[in-house]
């Protein structure tokens, strides 16, 4: 079954107030994210647009507005974006689809391209699945055969889109093993 | 020849190239080891096996450490863009590899100067990055799944990340997916859709459909999918035409997967020791 990632959130009224910030790898994306979200600003991990598009990529839309200080706090964590651009096309939406799949004790949860399964009994991650990236066979050595709660985080040490939705599923079954 | 490319999932791991020799729970290229688990070290395993048993030398493999940054891909793309225009490599499968537009399309020019045009597989990383430049249909044969399906589907989309939902809803039946793939111009001329049901398609249509035997455990079970990869690509370096060739394939993973008596936590590896009396029963029988 499929289950939307809860409530899609508000677009803005307009894309000319806005930027993007983009980075040399997903995981400077997740961090910079992480770091912005704690400090209350409004942005979001986007897609980028056709012309600075390379491969493996996201960036993080934000009121251009802001950017000095969204600069700063970034440089204070050691992020550095590679460009920051006003945007000027539309940005492409991240997957917000999750299947999920039940055999046995075992929970699978797929998103996009990118798949985990658990043992619901003992909570071990006993497969990672799917992905091209990679990152994806690196993260699927390091946590295998690992608790859900000792296991490392994608985000943490992954560095591309696949680590991302990786990320995305993960979080779905730790939400659906602590119901 | 029979060259297969792809990483290995560890920092240190150099360019390597060579041909495989499968040694237990794990093949050694350039008298480098690597541990059979997952992703391309799956594939080769497989193909390798395939290749043995069919009495085929063994495949030739370009494999470079990388575990997501891409800078052992950035080294195994240049070193691909020299070698390949005078290379004879008749059978080429490209697996897990950092998605990289530019670096990918001098490596294809690279593919074109080749004295005779080899037939070119593709699943994973490369199969992701020749949609995304536009390349697909240069491609012979894509072997994705059903969530990597709905990525060709969408015309719009540079990643499987960015699939669009009303496409990657599991309203959408596999047949038009397909449609649309072929529609967008964004499909190799063959496609292998693996899953519950094994989809053997192209530009017309559906041409067949393997569907047992049926261990719903297998979709879990990573690297499922690169043993695919790995028998297919080594049946058409041996010499079957492609159609043929995934057929076959989907029915020896499939019944290779049976033999190995699969759960959700059963590792690859399992599954493929169980190749050979795969290819023995469908193959001879």
């Amino acid at each position: 079954m499929f289950r939307s990632l809860g409530k899609k959130k508000a677009k803005p009224d307009t894309t000319v107030d806005r930027g993007i910030l983009v980075f040399e790898n997903t995981t400077d994306v997740i961090r910079a994210e992480n770091v912005l979200k704690a400090e209350g600003w409004k942005v979001r991990v986007m897609g980028p647009p056709p012309e600075i598009r390379s491969g493996c990529d996201l960036v993080i839309e934000f009121p251009l507005i802001e950017e000095l200080s969204m600069i700063r706090k970034l440089e204070e964590n050691n992020i550095k974006p590679t460009q920051v651009v006003p945007v000027n096309s539309v940005l492409l939406e991240p997957v917000d689809l999750l299947h999920e799949k039940e055999y046995d004790q075992y929970l699978m949860v797929r998103a996009a391209n990118m798949k985990i399964t658990v043992d619901r009994d003992t909570k071990m991650i006993v497969n990672v699945s799917g992905g091209g990236c990679p990152d994806v066979p690196y993260l699927a050595g390091e946590m295998v055969n690992k608790h859900l709660d000792a296991a490392p985080l994608p985000r943490d040490i992954g560095y591309t889109l696949c680590a991302y939705a990786l990320q995305i599923a993960y979080d779905r079954v730790v939400e659906k093993c602590s119901l | 020849m029979f060259a297969l490319v792809g990483t290995v999932p560890e920092d240190k791991f150099p360019l390597a190239s060579g041909t495989v020799v499968l040694e237990g729970e794990e093949i050694i290229v350039a008298n480098k080891r690597i541990a059979v688990n997952r992703g391309t070290p799956a594939m080769i395993a497989a193909a390798a096996v395939t290749m043995h048993y069919l009495g085929k030398p063994a495949p030739y493999c370009f494999l470079v450490g990388d575990i997501g940054d891409g800078v052992g891909c950035k080294l195994l793309y240049k070193h691909l863009e020299e070698y390949l225009p005078s290379s004879t490599l008749a059978t080429l499968a490209l697996h897990y590899f950092q998605p990289d537009v530019g670096l990918f399309k001098k490596m294809l020019a690279a593919v074109k100067k080749m004295p005779l045009r080899p037939t070119l597989i593709a699943d994973a990383g490369f199969m992701y990055v020749a949609k995304m430049g536009g390349d697909a249909s240069t491609f012979d044969l894509f072997t994705p799944d059903a969530g990597e399906l709905a990525y060709l589907a969408d015309e719009k989309a540079p990643h499987p990340f960015y699939t669009r939902g009303f496409i990657l809803h599991d309203e959408n039946l596999i047949p038009d997916l397909i449609k649309r793939a072929y529609q967008y111009n964004n499909a190799a001329s063959y496609l292998l859709v693996k899953g519950a049901k094994d989809y053997i398609a192209n530009r017309e249509g559906i041409m067949e459909i393997v569907d047992s035997p049926n261990e719903e455990a297998l979709e879990p079970i990573g690297g499922t999918g690169d043993t695919l990869t790995g028998v297919v690509s080594a049946l058409i370096a041996a010499g079957l035409d492609i159609r043929t060739a995934s057929v076959k394939a989907a029915k020896i993973n499939r019944l290779a997967g049976s033999y190995a008596k699969p759960t959700p936590a059963t590792q690859v590896y399992d599954i493929i020791k169980q190749i050979p009396p795969a290819l023995e029963s469908v193959l001879n029988h």
